[in-house]
């Protein structure tokens, strides 16, 4: 089972992020299930949603408090909610930023993990170029499939145009592509500066 | 045809094949997204004929459900919580005039304090009131119960309440197949109705019954919750054998065969359970689950009948009786006897249930160390020193008010 936790804040897209997710897992054929951390919702609030992506049936419904990747959608969040909490040392992350690990003060936090897991991408920089608003979840679950390799960018973007119609669905999968490459890129680095 | 969608969407949807006439509801979380996706289907016009009434409260949904059903409508409405107890006084009403309403229960804990988040306590309030409860452990079985249960509420005259757990299940976007208009036309006749009110045959319903008669009404009431004792698993039945799925039915057993220990719990917490009695299965304990998916009627039998000769029985429930204990254990225990019996509440105003704390519980169980009554990651020390203040201040204030102040101050022990 691969569990993603992602955190953001009311408005930005965190729980619908976790159900596309888990659309686009479903249809590779995979089961998934999606659900948010059910607060009130309020917008600028701190919010939790979870996906269980898995190749047999998902029976539980606890939240996941062991999380193989932590997406976070808003740098705000960091030092004011436990981001890391659970996450193993193999485990993903991936931040909203164009900064560095080290730039949003996360340099110790980062040794713990390996260096190809840790990704940065601007999503809400691409959202807004290629969707025209300030929402990052699309943008970051194309950079999510870069990381991780769970879904491929195609269903990503299946999911987009189920869930926003042709045209809002596309300008979204755009974004998503951008993070994509913007991801895989890093990664080429990553590892291409582990070879050396 | 098997897609990824939140359960309120499979359930609107599920609803909506069932054909209702009337739809009346009030929003309250976490119902709301069932009742707006609904009311979207028959303003569009894909939901046909229906009408959807708006009003002012749950009182009054209740109230227009019973008008509906009496007028010989298929009705249906949704709530939750705080909203099942502001129609109480027609819920008892819709039960006692025998009139087939189906209403989804979007389970929710009830204030105060105020929560929105999931327990049964709304289902536990009405347990009396006359409604058939079935549980859902899934929302592909939640979406299949709606379409049992319109069946079996139409068959015995008797309404019936469809429980899923608020938030976890009507949240949750997981893969439902749902069945297509032609399939639950095959299993749903249209509602014929056993009473009616039609001008060209005027009856009339509601009548005052004063003791010479009120304890026969009531009796003939529960006679026919016994008759859905046996048409409860017949329907399961003869949906299992049309769709090739088992949904519904009065309990749901797992990996009972030799199991000395068996846990009872109603709900989408089963799957939680099922994961943590798996994983001690494997290290050679020999454990089982029951599920309980009829509620009211209680499917005595059935649960002695699984739970019989068994070393210990473990209720997990998410509502209690305060002064007394456990709910649904009492049933179970009144089933059962003199088995060894404990209730462990959990979950309440949406406490998650852990497979770590439900492992915990059952290895103190097996050693002996599981009290009657126990609670699932209490936290006893908050408890202990709010108990102080009690005992020390004759005026120590609103209880959650300081709970919430003493858990938001930082402690030794916490830093």
């Amino acid at each position: 089972m691969f569990q993603v936790r992602f955190h953001g804040r009311g408005g930005q897209g965190v729980v619908t992020a976790a159900e596309l997710l888990a659309v686009a897992a479903f249809s590779e054929g995979r089961h998934a299930q999606a659900f948010p951390s059910f607060g009130s919702e309020r917008t600028g609030a701190p919010v939790v949603s979870y996906c269980r992506i898995d190749d047999r049936e998902i029976r539980t419904r606890e939240p996941i408090s062991v999380p193989d990747a932590v997406v976070i959608q808003d740098v705000t969040l960091i030092h004011q909610v436990d981001l890391f909490a659970g996450l193993d040392v193999s485990g993903y992350v991936l931040i909203n930023t164009s900064r560095t690990f080290a730039e949003l003060g996360l340099g110790e936090l980062a040794e713990r993990y390996r260096p190809d897991h840790l990704m940065t991408c601007p999503a809400t920089e691409f959202a807004l170029e290629h969707v025209g608003r300030p929402v990052p979840n699309a943008a970051l679950l194309g950079g999510l499939a870069a990381l991780t390799g769970q879904v491929p960018i195609h269903a990503i973007g299946d999911a987009l145009r189920d869930r926003f119609g042709p045209t809002v669905g596309e300008r979204n999968l755009a974004a998503a592509s951008a993070a994509f490459d913007h991801v895989r890129a890093q990664m080429e680095v990553v590892s291409g500066a582990a070879a050396d | 045809m098997l897609r990824q969608i939140e359960g309120s969407h499979a359930i609107a949807e599920s609803v909506a094949r069932c054909r209702p006439e009337v739809v009346c509801a009030y929003p309250i979380s976490p119902q709301t997204h069932i009742i707006e996706a609904i009311g979207v289907m028959v303003k569009e016009g894909t939901l046909a004929p229906c009408e959807f009434i708006n009003v002012e409260s749950e009182f009054a949904a209740m109230s227009v459900s019973i008008g509906a059903s009496a007028a010989g409508a298929r009705a249906y409405t949704a709530t939750a919580s705080q909203g099942l107890l502001f129609m109480i006084e027609a819920v008892y009403n819709a039960a006692g005039l025998g009139l087939p309403i189906v209403m989804t229960l979007a389970n929710r804990a009830i204030g105060a304090p105020i929560n929105i988040w999931n327990d049964h306590s709304d289902a536990m309030a009405v347990r009396d009131s006359g409604w058939i409860q079935l549980f859902a452990e899934t929302n592909q079985e939640a979406a299949d119960l709606h379409v049992q249960a319109f069946r079996l509420a139409e068959e015995l005259s008797v309404p019936v309440m469809v429980c899923m757990d608020g938030f976890i299940l009507t949240h949750a976007v997981e893969g439902v197949d749902l069945l297509d208009q032609e399939q639950v036309d095959r299993f749903l006749p249209p509602y014929e109705p056993r009473q009616v009110l039609d001008p060209e045959d005027p009856v009339s319903i509601g009548a005052m019954v004063g003791p010479e008669a009120f304890e026969e009404v009531r009796y003939l009431a529960h006679l026919r919750q016994l008759d859905a004792l046996d048409r409860i698993p017949e329907i399961a039945a003869e949906f299992s054998e049309m769709f090739g799925r088992d949904s519904g039915g009065l309990v749901r057993p797992y990996r009972l065969e030799d199991a000395e220990t068996v846990i009872v719990a109603m709900g989408s917490v089963l799957g939680t359970i099922k994961d943590a009695v798996d994983e001690r299965r494997d290290a050679g304990e020999r454990l089982g689950v029951l599920g309980i998916t009829s509620f009211r009627p209680f499917p005595l039998e059935a649960v002695r009948q699984a739970l019989a000769g068994r070393e210990r029985v473990v209720v997990v429930e998410k509502a209690f009786s305060l002064g007394m204990g456990g709910v649904l254990a009492t049933d179970v225990a009144m089933a059962i006897g003199t088995t060894t019996l404990h209730t462990v509440v959990a979950g309440l105003g949406g406490r998650p249930i852990t497979r770590t704390a439900l492992l915990d519980m059952l290895e103190r169980a097996r050693t002996g160390r599981l009290a009657t009554l126990s609670f699932l990651d209490l936290d006893e020390g908050v408890i202990a020193r709010e108990r102080a203040r009690m005992a020390t201040v004759r005026r120590s204030g609103p209880f959650a008010e300081n709970v919430l102040r003493d858990l938001g101050r930082p402690r030794e022990d916490q830093a």
